[in-house]
């Protein structure tokens, strides 16, 4: 398993360089970021923190091909995917990304299998569903429809979605928004679990400071440019985690 | 001052403008639909009583051989009888020059002085010819319009084997050629047959009727019992050669008149009930949705006071707003198309049509129903909007409880990729919208199938009657028969290469207490210009002895091969004779029977003759031909097959694509609604799963299918129930429109008017769906994420 070592050049696998995103909102241009450059190597686990108005979420749709940067390069390995065209995108984010959101984002109508299924369908070295239940620890609630569970575990089902195709790059923005704290250190723990044990480059994205305490990298976002980028030198389990 | 809740309506509109524009569309057509047939059957069935009465159209009509004056007051004295007016009545040949074959006349006597008491004449232009006057007519306006005849021209007739040379002073129509179809002929022909009417003096001095009649019309008693008016006239009439009194319901003209107005009469709830129906399911559909969307606002919005009624009446006026713009614009169109509709039937139904502007009672009526429509398509949406505690509204909606149905389990649905299984559970989840789109998309189907059915049939009716059974060129009745041996001079005029004749004789089928008037046809064994067949194109053969009737008939009399019944003759000794039914026929016209030429001599006691001569000619001689034709004096008339052709063509051809236009737009119009409105809810109701997907790393194309995918199962369920209901629709309108004692036309649909219509269908779904599709390609992937459902 690709651990992250000083002695050995650390290899970027997805990396955003000198990346603006300018919005026009009616009259005005908003400047979401203003020329950040931020690698993500592989295998780690990043925490990307910054107040709400930061940037961290368009970074992360940028780096996620949801969407494409005004200026600057995006780099898949040694592809550029800053000048791909629509196709290509959609197919980036079939082969090699897997998300989470604050909203878990499941579809009503298949259940949680169903929904994991959804994506094993369309992958090329999927996990079986079952299994990647179980990696979030849902065996027993495979069958349900996501109105019938809980915040929790609708988000637990909606990482099991994302893991289940094998991604290498795993992409979590705001993944305990929505829960209770309780729940929320659940759901971490199982973002570090897949990190741990399928090795899958994670990026997290939270406005809750102490989270960033579970990360081997933490990156902050100030105003739409890089404040600080510097490695976590005491890294802690999730379920030690206080706020 | 536009108030605050106005503003925003008026706003929503706009968001809204192509699913209400939409759905307006149906509405209109809903409207001018009800517009059009209702002002139709009231103009055609208000003329039709107004100029029957008028010009006294009679009751009872009845033709016969000849019979003294002093007769029909006997016909008068029979109970039930209110007035009877005998007639002299003539066929004739009019050898206009440039006619390949003449045109054929029927003349009708008009009293020497005043106004004919029954079936008067309504004189367009010029006068009634003078007393006295041999050589005056009044011609049918139709046909003098086709040969530019005006009062003051002239126009060549053969007047009992002499050509007169005829004046028209006067141009006329008559309530019993509101539709005029020569005897024998398959449609009205303005340009070959012209009624046309002279002085009984005239015709009778021409024919030598003096002081005879061959044609009588009566007119009844209110509350008279007509069958047994029929009964004793024919008793009074059957020494003097009567043929057997009929009543308006078979009088040619009336009938198809009657049939006409019967159509559109099914036609004038049914057509708009449709375009309402689905225009209400539609504003449903949307407005169930606007009101889920704008949940939250509707509880700010009572938050701040408004009441309950104020919420409802909001959403109740931009229903309104739909469809007051549905009404005006189906009104216009109503009121566009209704004269249309009138002007086509003004060139079948020559009557004096009463039509104003648009009938307002109709008009309003139409308005009323659209708005009933409406607010019983939106009432439920209304009242949930209205019924929301403005607390529970700040919350979001609860989450929609999907379920593994069933059938999943049984029909091994489980193996299905989860896209199909989405698609799957979204339509189990609303059967009922998936089942009334399905049957908005069959009704628009079922509206084309009605449109263009009618031309099906005619094909292979055509090809029947004019290709396998009739299959000479010229047809030449005589207007008595002749002997068999005048054959073998017709086979020496020029361009002839083949001539058989056949001999026909009216009887009366008896068979108990039941009886039908028809014709006997006496066939030759070796005829080669005059074959039967039975609607399945199997030739048939003549027995060598008995008869072969008509299926139609053999059930009237409740007879079956094997048994005996009556012919009562008409002609001859008008004796009657017994027959042995050999075989039935299912044949497309009529109630004729058949048998061997020599029989029917035999039966009529007479000598080997023939009245209608069939010729197969070489078309190079044939102007040649027909002017030696008209030189002999039998000929009564002379038909050209090619031409009754060519003529029946043009005119069903013409009709049906104004028809089938017109019926194909509005169709399109269901269809485009019901696919785009519920592709449009259904991409608002989804569009966060679908964005999702798209964030999973489905293709724009993948995503599609699965929302375009529910469309396109109501569409496809919805194109097979469109064809059987087009077909059952088509089924009663045929019922309604031919007296099967007359003509059966066969059920026939063929598989590229099924195919039509279905492409029609798909066609419009496809247009429907690629708008929509447009917009699922702009899905907003972030922002649908970021926000909660």
């Amino acid at each position: 398993m690709p651990q992250p070592s000083p002695d050995r050049p650390r290899v970027p696998i997805l990396g955003a360089e000198n990346v603006t995103k300018v919005y026009r909102m009616g009259d005005v241009d908003v400047h979401a970021l203003r020329g950040v450059t931020v690698p993500l190597y592989e295998g780690e686990l990043m925490v990307l923190l910054g107040p709400s108005g930061s940037g961290k979420s368009t970074l992360l749709n940028i780096l996620g091909a949801l969407d494409v940067p005004s200026s600057g390069r995006v780099h898949y390995r040694n592809e550029d995917i800053a000048a791909a065209d629509e196709r290509a995108l959609t197919r980036f984010r079939r082969e090699h990304v897997g998300f989470v959101f604050q909203f878990y984002n499941l579809v009503p109508s298949l259940t949680a299998r169903e929904n994991v299924a959804l994506v094993t369908e369309i992958s090329k070295n999927p996990l079986n569903p079952g299994d990647a239940l179980e990696l979030v620890g849902l065996t027993d609630r495979m069958d349900h429809f996501p109105a019938q569970l809980s915040g929790g575990e609708q988000q637990r089902v909606a990482i099991a979605r994302a893991v289940a195709k094998q991604p290498e790059i795993l992409l979590c923005d705001e993944p305990t928004g929505a829960l209770d704290f309780k729940t929320g250190i659940r759901v971490l723990e199982v973002i570090d679990e897949v990190n741990r044990s399928l090795g899958t480059t994670t990026a997290v994205i939270t406005h809750h400071a102490p989270i960033a305490s579970m990360a081997d990298r933490i990156v902050s976002l100030s105003d739409g440019m890089v404040a600080s980028d510097h490695t976590n030198d005491i890294k802690v389990s999730p379920a030690e985690l206080t706020w | 001052m536009v108030s605050v809740l106005d503003r925003k309506l008026l706003r929503d509109l706009m968001r809204l403008k192509a699913q209400s524009l939409t759905i307006a569309l149906v509405v209109a057509v809903g409207v001018a639909n009800y517009i059009t047939l209702r002002s139709a059957w009231r103009a055609l069935g208000d003329s039709r009583a107004a100029y029957y009465e008028q010009y006294r159209f009679a009751d009872v009509f009845t033709r016969l051989k000849r019979a003294p004056d002093s007769i029909a007051d006997r016909v008068h004295d029979i109970s039930g009888v209110a007035s009877v007016y005998p007639r002299i009545v003539e066929e004739v040949l009019l050898p206009i020059e440039g006619m390949l074959t003449p045109a054929h006349g029927q003349i009708v006597s008009l009293p020497s002085q005043g106004w004919p008491p029954l079936n008067d004449v309504l004189v367009k232009s010029g006068r009634f010819p003078e007393a006295g006057r041999s050589n005056e007519v009044l011609v049918y306006e139709p046909f003098a319009k086709e040969h530019d005849l005006v009062p003051g021209s002239t126009i060549p007739a053969v007047l009992n084997g002499k050509l007169h040379e005829l004046i028209v002073v006067g141009l006329a129509l008559s309530p019993e050629y509101v539709f005029a179809i020569e005897p024998g002929g398959v449609s009205s022909d303005d340009e070959r047959f012209a009624p046309m009417w002279m002085s009984k003096s005239a015709i009778a001095a021409a024919f030598q009727m003096e002081g005879a009649f061959n044609d009588l019309v009566l007119r009844l008693e209110p509350g008279a019992d007509e069958a047994a008016v029929l009964i004793a006239v024919d008793r009074i009439l059957a020494p003097y050669g009567g043929l057997g009194a009929f009543g308006r319901d078979i009088q040619i003209s009336s009938s198809i008149l009657d049939g006409e107005i019967a159509q559109i009469e099914a036609m004038v709830l049914f057509l708009p009930a449709v375009f309402l129906a689905v225009a209400a399911f539609l504003l449903n559909v949307v407005f169930s949705r606007m009101v889920a969307l704008q949940r939250g606002q509707i509880a700010v919005i009572k938050a701040v006071g408004y009441g309950n009624l104020t919420i409802g009446f909001h959403y109740l006026k931009m229903v309104c707003i739909i469809v007051v713009l549905g009404s005006a614009l189906g009104v216009g169109l109503g009121a566009w198309l209704a004269d249309a509709m009138l002007d086509l039937y003004a060139g079948f139904f020559r009557l004096p049509m009463t039509r104003g502007r648009i009938d307002l009672p109709v008009a309003i009526n139409a308005v009323i129903a659209s708005f009933a429509a409406a607010v019983l398509g939106v009432g439920f949406a209304l009242r949930s909007a209205m019924a929301l505690p403005p607390a529970e509204a700040m919350r979001p909606p609860s989450p929609t409880r999907y379920r593994a149905s069933p059938v999943e389990r049984f029909a091994g649905l489980r193996r299905l990729r989860q896209t199909t299984m989405m698609v799957f559970r979204e339509i189990w989840r609303r059967p009922l919208r998936t089942v009334l789109s399905s049957a908005g998309i069959a009704f628009a189907l079922a509206i084309i199938i009605l449109g263009r059915f009618g031309k099906d049939a005619h094909g292979p009716i055509l090809e029947l009657q004019f290709g396998r059974q009739q299959r000479e060129d010229i047809s030449v009745s005589f207007s008595t028969e002749v002997d068999q041996r005048s054959l073998g001079y017709l086979e020496h005029l020029p361009g002839v290469d083949q001539v058989d004749g056949f001999r026909a004789t009216p009887v009366r089928f008896r068979s108990g207490a039941r009886w039908r008037d028809s014709i006997l046809v006496g066939l030759p064994p070796d005829s080669h210009l005059r074959r039967l067949f039975n609607r399945k194109f199997r030739p048939a053969r003549i027995p060598q002895s008995g008869i072969l009737i008509t299926d139609v008939l053999a059930d009237i009399l409740g007879a079956k091969p094997g048994d005996l019944i009556e012919v009562e003759l008409k002609e001859g000794d008008r004796g009657t004779r017994e027959v042995r039914i050999s075989g039935t026929i299912d044949e497309a016209f009529g109630l004729q029977g058949y048998m061997q030429k020599a029989g029917l001599h035999e039966l009529l006691r007479e000598k080997p003759t023939v009245n209608t001569a069939l010729l197969r000619v070489d078309p190079q001689w044939e102007a040649e031909l027909h002017a030696r034709l008209i030189d002999i004096p039998a000929v009564q008339s002379i038909h050209r097959k090619r031409t009754l052709l060519e003529k029946f063509e043009e005119q069903t051809g013409r009709t049906m694509q104004v028809i089938t236009l017109i019926l194909t737009l509005f169709a399109t119009a269901i269809a485009v609604a019901v696919v785009y409105n519920n592709a449009r809810v259904s991409l608002s109701v989804r569009s966060r799963d679908l964005a999702t997907l798209r964030v999973l790393g489905f293709s724009r194309a993948e995503v599609s299918a699965i929302l375009l995918g529910e469309q396109a199962i109501q569409v496809i369920l919805g194109i097979p129930v469109g064809m059987v209901l087009g077909t059952w629709g088509a089924k009663a309108l045929l019922e309604l429109q031919a007296d099967p004692e007359q003509f059966r036309m066969p059920m026939l649909i063929s598989p590229r008017t099924y195919a039509f219509s279905a492409v029609v269908v798909l066609a419009a779904a496809v247009l429907s769906a690629l708008l929509v599709r447009r917009r699922i390609d702009a899905l907003d992937l972030v922002g649908v994420l970021k926000t909660r459902e």
